[in-house]
């Protein structure tokens, strides 16, 4: 295990812990700390765009690999300072690298402890992009880890309503499965003697499992459904999102949810092949639930984050739908519904982001996200409605945007394998565009009220991340191939060593 | 021959006025914005321009012009392409959307004059425009639905125009999400294609590719006759949804809360008749499958006339042309569930002009008058000569009188249906029949309503007049009434030019059936017979009704009271639909219920958790007391448990 170093992804996950330094030690004032924070989420933008270009998708496997093998030089205790990305992650980070870039951006207008606040982003954003490059499954943990501590901060001090309760609500419950991952790693590492995750899928395969497969699986499972979240483990979720404020709804749903959906397909189907065949119709079914009960109790809210945090279980729901294509058939594994997985965590990513942005501004400017009290505001404010519009249009899927690339590939995944329940799933379709074209109609058509008549559209300066956003919804969703083929290659990979004939005769 | 870069340039050039319009003009130079007007309506006479040389080139090789596929999403055994495919029956539409765009956007630069919106107005007609030009040209399913989606966006977008009006706001998610009911039939029969993969992979085909499905098709045994039944049900489904059939029509008179281009275009000439033209484009398929046609022609007249019915008692001028559109939607649909695609197609054609030139009647109508209530109206034909000679051509055309366009398309739907020798083909042509008689006096109920006795105060009559209608009792600006004329001169002979039953002039006979390369029907000196003989005393019994009130309504309806008010009330549809379904079941029992589980059982119960696990470590704290006696009390006692314990298991 030589080492290799090439430092662009490096770069990536701790520049934005640097600015972080710079702001807690260099940096007083304000100004000079939102600058700093700009400029750093910037170049960690621009940081990412160019991991993502620079990943060679015709090339596969691993690349950009910034590998210290001895990083932790315990004897028999291999901890590897390993970083790279591959077809799954590759997009993934250009996520993180769009939506931190929004959250900053979004959090201009903080008021209270302001470098206190910019720091904890910082570091939020390093932590996420060390959980979608770390290969060493000991750091990936570390990495899940170290994302709690900002996000407790973050909603329990920047917070509204409740605030306290649902940052420790989050903590907990994420803690708890945590917990249950650290047993499941441990567990594979004295199985295997290894935390590196390029070599794990072979060497579970060739090792004796000490405890059954099953059990090992369910225990890292639920660390990545309490993420995801999957019915029933998704409460902390709406509060979490009701309570935080607008930059950390961008961060939570944007990129946290997508760690649990990244967890399910790097861990749990490219390790535990058989196992997640055997539990795919749990996860067809859940998914479905997922779906159907998340869209339904949709319906029913009436605050506007609360709403979005709801429509963000059942969206979530369709990455189950579509890991559940796993079983097959015949024994023959599609990329299509992987990739659609895979495909509706970057697209969800980039429009529920840009919903959390259009509804934290709605809130600065009429001061209420209850939706009974809002309405007529297109008139006052029509980019920021015909924006909202646009969101609320990609979420429920419309073709040429960028959900409805995600959903279909999830759909004809699934369908061949999981007919009755994709069916199903799909029938969610109908019930998001009831909800979300009610919220618009009860949010920005009818007359204008009077209470709202001093509030103004959007500024330039916040329409900015919006519109880098809305390029990425659209572009995505005229021209998919995009991002779909980085991670139609990258989820291929994956498939090609599950069915590898050398690999099943270790079996 | 046209070029493949010509094909496209028909759907790019309303796609670039739009992105102008919409993205330049709207949010930058809004002072600019009548600018938008002549932009759309000249990008869009550049589309129909080269819909001609389509349709000629068509007409010249007498088949499909193809081009090679280009890769949009490519994942596993999921090939997305995007494809151009213009055959007979694209090139008819192409020339139909983008003729009667080009009319309706004229008309809209006089129609929209002053209004805020004029640029998104147009922004959203360009779009409109483009996407069913896309719609229609689309030669793979996932394009194909790409754009039946963005129709429907369209739609949305402009009969909520007016969006301050809450009545437009809710008619306009309400179209939206009835259409997507349907659409999740089309989605799910797509769905069902790939499904099918292995079949068509067998041969070497794409199930995504709609020649290549027209081609398996036609393999006996392929595709076994449930499957096939199946892909048919829920493409038909789809249709149902777009072109307001029943069970799925309650969308369609309320989108007339749109301004009227947009219902003339939209709701009337175009984007209402792709469910016909979708059913038309997988018709192969449909002709496998008896248990689809049946269901398709049932369907389709039942329709004709149900809607028909209610179209008998409405006041709304709009609402009665939107019921019109409905009904003869379902004549289209029962020629194609009779196996008569031309006569299909052809009605799709004239219909397609005649109506479009009702509802700008009925625009020109309101300009006038302030309202769209005709029991506001009367009398207007005085001051609105050139407005109620081209309605009237209109009606009549509509009312399939000799020898307008109507007569020769309805005939031939006619005659096909009772030519078929099965029961629903019988059925179907007594409904058809009906429906004429039907037809005929709604429409001359509206036209006297509207033109005849004296006015009755138009908008300041109309106590539900929001206030935007002025009374101004003139005829309409040019603008307005050169459509009214070019689309009247096109309901008077597009009928027997296209599909003439001899030679006339240059047109050959029966051209438009060997275009679309079918049987042409021989014309039937009885049929004729039978739908005049239908025809003729339904207007008379409007004008003995309305005119020289012989029979005056209001008796009428009192004698007969229940059925006017379950047909004004239209049949409770609406109250089923949404208060009882939607508001009561499903939103006030079903979601409800789900909310208050969540709450109280899935978040309950974590509540719960967290309560038992924060009130043991309070218990358990009060042991912590810090007196080292205690300590050592429990020590001692642990002490001695645990070698109790070793002895006793030893």
């Amino acid at each position: 295990m030589s080492s290799e170093f090439s430092g662009l992804l490096t770069a990536a996950v701790f520049l934005p812990l640097a600015a972080a330094v710079v702001i807690a030690i260099l940096v007083r004032g304000v100004r000079l700390t939102r600058v700093v924070a700009g400029a750093a989420a910037l170049a960690e933008l621009v940081l990412s765009a160019v991991v993502f270009l620079r990943y060679d998708s015709e090339e596969g496997g691993v690349q950009l690999v910034d590998r210290v093998a001895d990083w932790i030089p315990i004897e028999t205790f291999e901890v590897q300072y390993f970083l790279g990305v591959d077809g799954l992650s590759a997009p993934l980070v250009l996520l993180t690298g769009l939506l931190g870039m929004a959250a900053v951006f979004a959090s201009w207008g903080i008021k209270v402890r302001v470098r206190e606040y910019f720091i904890w982003l910082l570091v939020l954003q390093t932590a996420v992009m060390g959980v979608f490059t770390a290969l060493d499954f000991l750091l990936f943990f570390l990495m899940w880890e170290v994302e709690l501590v900002p996000m407790f901060f973050l909603i329990s001090i920047w917070g509204s309503g409740r605030r306290e309760y649902s940052a420790m609500k989050f903590l907990i419950y994420t803690f708890l499965g945590s917990a249950f991952m650290l047993v499941g790693i441990v567990t594979l590492f004295f199985m295997t003697g290894t935390f590196d995750m390029t070599e794990l899928p072979r060497e579970i395969a060739a090792a004796a499992p000490i405890i059954p497969m099953g059990v090992i699986f369910t225990l890292l499972f639920i660390a990545f459904a309490v993420k995801l979240p999957v019915f029933p483990l998704h409460t902390w979720l709406p509060d979490a999102h009701t309570d935080a404020p607008t930059a950390v709804s961008v961060m939570l749903a944007g990129v946290l949810l997508k760690m649990g959906g990244y967890g399910m397909i790097r861990v749990s189907t490219a390790m535990f092949p058989d196992v997640i065949a055997d539990a795919a119709p749990f996860l067809a079914a859940l998914g479905v639930v997922n779906v159907l009960y998340g869209a339904v109790v949709t319906l029913r809210q009436t605050d506007l984050k609360r709403l979005i945090a709801f429509s963000s279980i059942s969206h979530m729901g369709y990455v189950l739908v579509g890991i559940s294509s796993v079983a097959g058939v015949a024994g023959s594994v599609s990329p299509t519904g992987l990739t659609g997985a895979a495909m509706q965590m970057f697209t969800h990513g980039t429009i529920t982001g840009l919903m959390f942005l259009l509804v934290g501004l709605v809130y600065d400017k009429a001061h209420t996200r209850y939706i009974p009290d809002l309405g007529g505001l297109a008139t006052r404010m029509p980019v920021l409605a015909s924006a909202f519009l646009l969101a609320g249009l990609a979420s429920l899927g419309l073709p040429g945007t960028s959900g409805f690339v995600s959903e279909l590939l999830i759909f004809l995944g699934a369908f061949p394998v999981w007919g009755w329940a994709t069916a199903l799933s799909a029938f969610g379709i109908v019930i998001t565009a009831g909800y979300i074209l009610w919220m618009v109609q009860r949010t920005m058509f009818g007359p204008a009220k009077e209470r709202f008549g001093s509030v103004r559209d959007a500024t330039v300066a916040e329409m900015a991340p919006i519109f880098v956003l809305v390029v990425a919804v659209i572009g995505v969703g005229v021209y998919p191939a995009f991002v779909s083929d980085v991670f139609a290659g990258g989820v291929e990979s994956l498939i090609e060593a599950l069915q590898d004939p050398g690999l099943l005769a270790l079996r | 021959m046209i070029t493949e870069v010509g094909v496209w340039l028909i759907f790019l050039l309303p796609m670039g006025s739009f992105v102008l319009t919409g993205l330049v003009i709207r949010p930058l130079m809004n002072r600019y914005s009548s600018v938008a007007g002549h932009l759309t309506a000249l990008a869009i006479a550049g589309s129909f321009g080269l819909s001609l040389w389509a349709l000629i080139s068509v007409a010249n090789d007498s088949e499909a012009v193809t081009f090679s596929p280009h890769s949009w999403l490519e994942v596993g055994r999921v090939v997305v392409n995007v494809t151009a495919l213009v055959d007979p029956l694209t090139a008819i539409m192409l020339v139909v959307v983008t003729g009667v765009s080009l009319m309706v956007q004229i008309y809209s630069i006089g129609y929209m004059r002053g209004d805020p919106g004029y640029a998104r107005y147009f922004a959203y007609m360009s779009l409109f425009t483009a996407s069913m030009v896309g719609l229609v040209i689309s030669g793979n399913v996932v394009q194909l639905y790409v754009f039946w989606e963005l129709v429907g966006l369209c739609s949305y977008l402009l009969i909520g125009f007016w969006y301050h009006k809450p009545a437009a706001a809710a008619a306009a998610k309400k179209a939206f999400i009835i259409t997507r009911i349907g659409d999740f039939g089309l989605l799910l029969a797509i769905l069902y294609l790939l499904f099918n993969v292995d079949a068509f992979a067998s041969q070497g085909l794409n199930p995504l590719e709609i020649s290549d499905i027209h081609k398996a098709v036609a393999i006996p045994g392929l595709l076994a006759t449930s499957v096939v039944t199946w892909l048919a049900v829920g493409i038909f489904t789809g249709a149902v949804g777009k072109s307001g059939q029943f069970p799925l029509h309650t969308w369609l008179p309320d989108a007339m809360e749109g301004p009227t281009p947009v219902s003339a275009l939209i709701h009337a000439a175009t984007m209402v008749t792709a469910g016909v033209f979708l059913v038309a484009r997988f018709f192969p398929l449909f002709q496998q499958s008896e248990v689809a046609m049946n269901l398709v022609a049932i369907v389709g007249g039942f329709t004709a006339i149900f809607a028909a019915s209610m179209g008998l008692v409405m006041n709304d001028i709009k609402r009665v042309l939107a019921y019109s559109t409905v009904s003869q939607l379902g004549y289209m649909m029962l020629a194609l569930g009779v196996g008569a695609y031309g006569p299909a197609i052809f009605h799709l054609f004239t219909h397609a002009f005649f109506k479009a030139l009702l509802f700008l009647g009925a625009g020109s109508v309101s300009h006038a008058s302030g309202t769209f209530d005709m029991r506001f109206m009367g009398g207007l034909r005085a001051s609105m000569p050139w407005t109620y000679g081209t309605f009237l051509v209109g009606s009549l055309s509509l009312a399939g009188i000799f020898p307008l366009a109507g007569f020769w398309s309805k005939d031939e739907i006619l005659a096909s249906a009772s030519v078929s020798s099965s029961a629903v083909g019988q059925l179907v042509f007594w409904l058809a029949v009906i429906a004429v008689f039907m037809t005929a006096f709604y429409m001359f109920r509206a036209l006297f309503m509207t033109f005849e006795g004296r006015f009755k105060g138009g908008a300041e009559a109309d106590p539900a007049a929001d206030g935007r209608g002025q009374v101004h009792l003139a005829e309409s600006p040019a603008v307005m009434t050169l459509p009214l004329v070019a689309l009247g001169i096109a309901s008077v002979v597009i009928g027997f030019l296209s599909n003439a039953i001899m030679d006339v002039g240059l047109v050959p006979e029966h051209w438009l059936s060997h275009f679309l390369d079918v049987e042409a029907n021989s014309f039937s000196l009885a049929i004729a017979g039978v739908s005049t003989v239908a025809a003729v005393p339904g207007i008379a019994l409007a004008y003995v009704m309305y005119v020289s009130k012989l029979l005056p309504p209001a008796r009428i309806s009192k004698r007969m009271r229940l059925a006017h008010v379950l047909l004004s009330r239209k049949y409770y549809f609406d109250e089923i639909y949404e208060t009882a379904l939607t508001k009561r079941v499903f939103y006030g029992v079903a979601a409800q219920a789900l909310d208050w589980a969540d709450k109280a059982i899935v978040d309950g119960s974590v509540r719960a958790i967290g309560y038992f696990g924060r009130n043991v470590g309070r218990a358990m704290a009060h042991a912590q007391s810090g007196q080292l006696q205690g300590y050592g009390i429990v020590i001692g006692i642990g002490v001695i448990a645990i070698f109790a314990v070793m002895l006793f298991l030893r």
